[in-house]
């Protein structure tokens, strides 16, 4: 039998139990996150107008660049002031 | 030579004698068997003969090593001992030390001290293929990482396994030292190479650099490693014919290694994080070291700050070479007109200050300048006069083509490379007048920013 060392990061699977999804956004606050690509502005804009006449409240967020993850901070912003999230993630 | 002398000590005080290899020794008293050296080992016996005296509870007291007459007469209080001996001989090298066996012997033994979880492979199991069903590779076949093999690896530098050097993305996972000896191992480095390794595990993990935008975006650009100082030559890097192909082990391992780093530590899988569209070769992995002494203009790290004679890396964010072919050219006005023309089409001739490039420079080359007595400032300020874009003739829509600068552009002069953002090197074979250049990735804060590094044991 062969022993090797383990080249991963031996992380077990958490297994995280995701947020039900909501029934409708109607009476929901709703983040839209643009990560800065070209034109994301233009799609986010018409889904905000659709959220609208839903009835929904929309935040809208913005990343500084999109090559790089969403600062901790705004991850953490929109978790605690949104239901839900919708992401344009690229152009 | 001892031999009798044991039968003489025997006689006088509670004697064991454990032998390593020939069991008919010695005749003058029973020996044990120490054949699986681990009575050796555990008493870090470096020459044989040792003596060693102990208490009555097994604890050592004193020892000496080799035969010297004297010493052996003080230790065991007989002074009539060896009379007829030689005065001194030095002794033999012990087994458990021997170079061939004492990697496998610290493993075995557990005193390798390494906190990496072990993973057993079943019997029936081949263990090259057991790697790639685990996901571990490449694509390529792995180097197993016994605890040997890892151990060995580990020699090749002075920091200590469990030291943290990092923090790779995208799962943000802290990563030590003998992790990334592990990953060494399968890629087919040898110790020499680690600490090029580490240091560019180091460099890769910064937010200037940025990996973890590198692994997620779609373009098909992956870390490139340049090598300076005496390092290049010390561990056989090759910067000369075939310079970025096959054929040398240091260059083709130490990037391998890295990219094996950021998929198995760091998480970052093609499918998963890593959503190049296309990819290039130049991401299974790509370090090749710079052609210091076939120039006399200053090297890549010393433009970029490194003191002369220093081991240095510089990672940039960038895909495979593409040549520049220049065969007529004999003055050095007229080889840069055409590397510039050459450099204006990277990526495409729309895409302005947004990308850095390398332009390594080849032998031939370099030759066009040398001989003319330009400087690598020189050719720097030559080459960046000839990058300037009339973006009139890049503007959306122009010459048929709908990507390109928007319309407020017009009328303006801009360089094709950021501020900074064209780095040079010198590599390659004696012959052909062939350059490369290696375009790049978003480049500047925003995207990835070249790192260099000092190497250190």
């Amino acid at each position: 039998m062969t022993t090797v060392l383990d080249p991963t990061n031996e992380s077990t699977p958490a297994v995280l139990e995701r947020c039900m999804r909501p029934e409708s956004l109607a009476g929901l606050t709703v983040g839209l996150l643009d990560i800065s690509k070209p034109r994301g502005n233009v799609f986010l804009d018409r889904v905000e107008e659709r959220l609208n006449a839903l009835g929904s409240t929309v935040r809208r967020y913005k990343k500084p660049t999109f090559t790089k993850p969403a600062p901790v901070d705004m991850r953490h912003q929109i978790a605690t002031e949104c239901d839900a999230v919708i992401e344009a993630l690229a152009d | 030579m001892v031999d009798p002398i044991l039968g003489d000590i025997a006689k006088g005080e509670p004697l064991t004698v454990y032998t390593q290899d020939d069991l008919t020794f010695p005749e003058s008293i029973a020996g044990l068997d120490d054949l699986d050296l681990s009575m050796s080992w555990h008493h870090n016996i470096e020459t044989v003969p040792t003596l060693i005296r102990v208490d009555a509870n097994g604890a050592e007291e004193d020892r000496i090593i080799g035969w010297s007459r004297d010493q052996w007469q003080a230790f065991t209080g007989d002074i009539e001992l060896g009379i007829t001996l030689p005065e001194f001989r030095p002794g033999c090298g012990s087994l458990s030390v021997d170079p061939s066996r004492s990697d496998e012997l610290n493993a075995r033994m557990g005193g390798s001290g390494l906190a990496t979880r072990r993973v057993d492979f079943a019997e029936l199991e081949d263990e090259f293929e057991a790697m790639y069903d685990r996901g571990w590779s490449d694509g390529l076949p792995l180097v197993p990482p016994t605890e040997a093999r890892v151990l060995r690896m580990l020699e090749g530098t002075t920091r200590t396994p469990g030291e943290v050097v990092a923090n790779v993305p995208p799962d943000l996972v802290d990563i030590t030292v003998e992790k990334i000896a592990v990953n060494a191992v399968m890629a087919g480095c040898k110790p020499e190479y680690l600490p090029v390794v580490i240091t560019a595990v180091e460099a890769i993990c910064t937010d200037e650099f940025n990996i973890h935008g590198l692994l997620a975006t779609t373009m098909s650009v992956g870390p490139v490693f340049v090598i300076n100082g005496p390092i290049r030559r010390e561990i056989g890097m090759n910067s000369g014919i075939n310079v970025f192909g096959q054929g040398n082990r240091a260059n083709l391992t130490i990037g391998r290694a890295v990219q094996l780093v950021v998929r198995n530590v760091g998480g970052g899988r093609p499918g998963g994080v890593d959503r190049a569209a296309q990819g290039s070769p130049a991401k299974i992995g790509l370090a090749f070291p710079e052609d210091e002494e076939g120039t006399p203009w200053i090297s890549l790290a010393e433009e970029r700050g490194m003191d002369p004679g220093v081991n240095s890396l510089t990672a940039l964010c960038l895909e495979g070479p593409r040549l520049i072919v220049d065969q007529l050219s004999r003055t050095p006005e007229s080889l840069t007109n055409l590397i510039a023309d050459a450099l204006l089409t990277t990526h495409s001739s729309r895409m302005v200050a947004g990308i850095d490039a390398l332009l390594v420079l080849s032998p031939e080359h370099m030759a066009r300048y040398v001989d003319a007595g330009w400087d690598r400032a020189r050719f720097r300020a030559e080459l960046e006069e000839r990058l300037m874009i009339d973006t009139d003739d890049i503007i959306r829509g122009t010459g048929g083509i709908d990507e390109g600068l928007p319309a407020a552009f017009a009328g303006k002069q801009v360089p094709k490379f950021r501020p900074g953002g064209l780095h040079i090197a010198h590599a390659g074979g004696p012959a052909g007048l062939f350059s490369s250049v290696f375009a790049g990735w978003v480049s500047g804060p925003t995207g990835s920013v070249p790192v260099t590094k000092e190497i250190t044991p």
